[in-house]
C-alpha cells in the first residue's frame, strides 16, 4: 500500500532540516492521507531518532492519523462560541444522521468525522470545516446540504490513500 | 475603470465570498463592465460579511451582508454610468464604510490597514505606509529600537501581558551568536480571531515587526507557528512571505542594509497546548508539545536552546507600529499600566459579531451593547466569556469592569487574548463548567499531575454535583481540586481551567442544581 521508497524521499528532504519532524510529518499526511506506521523505522533512521520518539511524536498530534481517514475530513468546532450558537446540537445531528460518532470513517470511505477545537470563525458560528473549506452558521439543513453535495461531488481527492 | 472589493478571509469565504466573486467576475466580463474585482482582506466587520465595496472619488462603499442573489442587482448598479456611487437606493446599501460606526467608533492602530487592499500586494502595503518602521530601525541602533518598545509600554497580547519591551532586552543582553524570533500564530482560544485577521489581511505587519524585533535583539532567523485550523492564513502568509523575499525586505542584505533576516512559517498539528510558548518551542523543534519547567526563560535558553524571542502575532504587529509612528504616540492610548489598544473580539452569540480595536479602558457592558447590540437569538445575555477557554465567566454584575489587565486580574478573570464569547439565557453553565475541565483532558500535554488527572476527576465531580450525589462532599472536593491544580500546575493550562468552573459555581450555582433550578 505504502511504497517505501516515496516516504523515504520525503525523509531525505526533510532530514537537514532544523526541527524537521513536524514538517516531513505533515509531508507524509498530505502523500498519503495519514501517517502509515510502516513509515515510522524510516523516519526513525532519517532523522536519527528510536522509533519510540517518533511513534511520541505521532501520537502526541491530533492531526497524524496511522490509519487511513475518509476521502474528506469533516470537523465539527466544540469550542466554547459555536457552543453559544448551538453546536452540540449540529454535533449531535451530525453523528446521528450520519451514523457515525468521532473518529470513525464512514462505510464507503468518503467521510470521517472529527471534533476541532476552534476555526477563528467565531463571529459567525456555529462553524465546520470541510477539509481545508470553512463553512460559517451551519444549521442542521445547511450540514445536510454539505454532507449531499460531498456525496454527488467530484472534488478531486485531496491527500488520497494510494 | 471603477474597483470592486469582496474579502477573501476565512469568514468571507465561509459564507460564500468566492462563489460570490466568481459569479461577480462572469456578469462583469458577459456585460462587459470597466470594473476590477480585488480580492481584499476583511475589515473584521463579520456581521456585514461578505461586504462588497465600491471604490467612487476616493471613498469606498459598502453592501452586505450580500449573497448571490443580490450580484444581479449589484451588476445594474455598476452598470447605470448615471449612478450616484454615494447615494444608492439598495436594500443592502451601507454608504461610506469609513462611516459606519461599528468602524468609525474603533481607535484602529494595528488594524488599520485590515480590509483595505489586496493583503498579499506588496506595493499596496507600502502605498499604506507599509515598512516606515522597518526603515527606521535598519538606521537605528538595537539598543534604541529596544528603547522604543519599552517606552510604549506594549505587554504581550498574547495573553499573559509581560512587558514586550522587557522581553527583546533581555534576548538582547543574552550571550550568543545565534538567537531566534519566534511569533505564536497557534491563535486556539475559542472566540479568538485577531491573529487570523491581521495574518490574512495585512501579514507584511507581521513580517516588518518579526523583522524590526530581529534587528532589535541580532536574531536573523524567525519562525511563525501557525496552527493548521488556518488554512487560509497558511496560503496567505506564505504568499507575502514569497514577495517580500522578492522585494528585498527579508533575506540577505535587507534594504542594501547590510543585515539579514530569514523568516518561513511552521504548521502545528491541532494541539491547543502548544499556544504556551515552551510548548510551541518542543513543537517546532520536532518533539512532543510539553511544556518545559521555567526558568530557564525562552528569552535565555530558547528554540534549539538559544535566546529566543517568542511573541503574539498582534504583539509583533504592534511594535511595527510603535516603529512607525514613535512609542509616545502608541503609549497615549490606554489606561493604568496597559497601554495602546485591544483588539476586542466579539463572538459566540451576538448580534454584530467582529474585531474592534479600542483603546483599553471601554468597558466590557460598552462593547456588548455598543458595539455587539445584544445576541444574535435575541435573547438575554447571561454570561460572557472573557480571555477564552481558560477565562472566567462574567455575569451582568461585572460587565462594567473596564478592559485593563489589572482590573480583569483584580475580579480573578483575564483579558487573555481578548476574545468575548456572549452567551443567552439558554446556557448550561454547568455543562460549561463541565465543558472546561473536559477541554483540559482532551488538550492537557500530561507533564504535571494537576492538570493531566485533575482534569479527568474535575469531570466527574462536576458529574456527581449535577446528578445530586453526595453534592456537599463533591463541592467541597472540585473547589479543593481546582485550588490543587490552581497552584500545583506548571502552565496556565491546569493553572487557570479553574477560572471558568469556579466563575460557573459562584455565579450560576442555581444551575448545578444548588438552588431550585431555574426554568429555561
Amino acid at each position: 500500500m505504502v511504497k517505501g521508497t516515496d516516504v523515504d524521499q520525503l525523509v531525505e528532504q526533510f532530514k537537514s532540516l532544523p526541527g524537521g519532524l513536524l514538517p516531513l510529518l505533515h509531508a507524509i499526511k498530505e502523500e498519503f492521507g495519514y501517517v502509515p506506521e510502516s513509515s515510522v523505522p524510516s523516519i526513525a533512521k532519517g532523522l536519527n531518532l528510536s522509533r519510540a520518539e517518533v511513534h511520541g511524536v505521532i501520537s502526541f498530534y491530533h492531526d497524524f492519523k496511522t490509519e487511513p481517514t475518509g476521502t474528506h475530513i469533516v470537523q465539527i468546532c466544540r469550542a466554547e462560541a459555536c457552543q453559544a450558537m448551538g453546536s452540540r446540537e449540529i454535533e449531535s445531528h451530525a453523528k446521528s444522521s450520519l451514523g457515525l460518532e468521532y473518529g470513525e470513517t464512514s462505510a464507503d470511505g468518503l467521510l470521517t468525522l472529527e471534533p476541532v477545537y476552534c476555526l477563528g470563525n467565531c463571529a459567525c458560528s456555529p462553524s465546520i470545516r470541510i477539509d481545508d473549506a470553512i463553512h460559517a452558521r451551519v444549521s442542521k439543513n445547511r450540514f445536510d446540504q454539505l454532507m449531499m453535495a460531498l456525496q454527488t461531488s467530484d472534488v478531486p481527492v485531496k491527500g488520497a490513500k494510494s | 475603470m471603477i474597483n470592486i472589493f469582496v474579502p477573501q478571509d476565512t469568514t468571507a469565504l465561509a459564507l460564500g465570498s468566492d462563489e460570490i466573486a466568481s459569479l461577480l467576475t462572469e456578469s462583469i466580463s458577459s456585460r462587459g463592465l470597466d470594473v476590477k474585482l480585488i480580492r481584499n482582506g476583511s475589515r473584521g466587520m463579520f456581521w456585514l460579511e461578505p461586504l462588497l465595496e465600491i471604490e467612487f472619488e476616493g471613498d469606498r462603499f459598502g453592501f452586505g451582508p450580500i449573497t448571490m442573489s443580490d450580484v444581479p442587482s449589484i451588476i445594474d448598479v455598476l452598470e447605470d454610468s448615471h449612478s450616484d456611487l454615494k447615494n444608492i437606493a439598495h436594500p443592502l446599501f451601507l454608504g461610506s464604510v469609513e462611516n459606519i460606526e461599528y468602524l468609525a467608533k474603533q481607535q484602529r492602530l494595528t488594524f488599520k490597514r485590515s480590509g483595505l487592499s489586496d493583503p498579499t500586494c506588496i506595493n499596496s502595503y507600502q502605498s499604506l505606509s507599509g515598512f516606515k518602521g522597518l526603515t527606521k530601525a535598519l538606521s537605528m541602533d538595537s539598543q534604541l529600537i529596544v528603547d522604543e518598545l519599552k517606552n510604549s509600554g506594549l505587554r504581550g497580547r498574547g495573553g499573559a501581558a509581560f512587558p514586550a519591551g522587557i522581553k527583546w532586552q533581555t534576548v538582547l543582553d543574552a550571550p550568543g551568536e545565534q538567537k531566534y524570533i519566534v511569533c505564536n500564530a497557534d491563535e486556539g482560544d475559542s472566540g479568538t480571531f485577531a491573529d487570523r485577521l491581521l495574518m490574512e489581511s495585512d501579514p507584511y505587519q507581521l513580517i516588518e515587526g518579526m523583522t524590526i524585533a530581529g534587528l532589535a535583539v541580532g536574531a536573523n532567523q524567525g519562525y511563525i507557528y501557525l496552527r493548521s485550523e488556518y488554512p487560509v492564513a497558511h496560503k496567505i502568509l506564505n504568499h507575502a512571505i514569497k514577495e517580500a523575499y522578492k522585494a528585498g525586505f527579508l533575506g540577505e542584505n535587507i534594504r542594501d542594509s547590510g543585515k539579514d533576516f530569514f523568516l518561513e512559517v511552521r504548521l502545528g498539528a491541532g494541539a491547543y497546548i502548544c499556544g504556551e510558548e515552551t510548548s510551541l518551542l518542543e513543537s517546532l523543534e520536532g518533539k512532543r508539545g510539553m511544556v518545559r519547567t521555567k526558568p530557564p526563560l525562552p528569552a535565555i535558553e530558547g528554540l534549539f536552546g538559544k535566546p529566543t524571542v517568542v511573541n503574539n502575532v498582534l504583539t509583533l504587529g504592534a511594535a511595527a507600529t510603535v516603529l512607525e509612528e514613535g512609542s509616545d504616540a502608541y503609549k497615549n492610548f490606554g489606561m493604568g499600566r496597559s497601554r495602546g489598544t485591544l483588539a476586542v473580539q466579539l463572538a459566540g452569540n451576538v448580534k454584530r459579531g467582529g474585531l474592534i480595536e479600542l483603546a483599553f479602558g471601554a468597558t466590557l457592558r460598552e462593547v456588548v451593547e455598543t458595539f455587539g447590540e445584544g445576541t444574535f437569538s435575541g435573547r438575554p445575555i447571561r454570561a460572557i466569556q472573557m480571555g477564552g477557554p481558560l477565562g472566567a465567566f462574567l455575569p451582568e454584575s461585572q460587565w462594567d469592569t473596564p478592559l485593563d489587565y489589572e482590573a480583569f486580574a483584580a475580579l480573578k478573570a483575564m483579558i487573555g487574548h481578548g476574545g468575548v464569547v456572549v452567551f443567552d439565557d439558554t446556557a448550561d453553565m454547568a455543562a460549561q463548567a463541565r465543558f472546561a475541565m473536559e477541554f483540559c483532558v482532551i488538550e492537557s500535554c500530561g507533564k504535571c499531575t494537576p492538570c493531566r488527572i485533575g482534569s479527568t476527576r474535575g469531570v466527574e465531580v462536576i458529574d456527581r454535583i449535577v446528578a445530586n450525589e453526595d453534592r456537599d462532599d463533591n463541592l467541597i472536593l472540585l473547589h479543593e481540586l481546582c485550588d490543587t491544580m490552581e497552584l500545583g500546575s506548571l502552565c496556565a493550562m491546569g493553572g487557570m481551567t479553574p477560572f471558568p468552573v469556579q466563575s460557573a459555581l459562584t455565579h450560576f450555582e442555581e444551575d448545578f442544581g444548588l438552588n431550585s433550578r431555574r426554568d429555561h
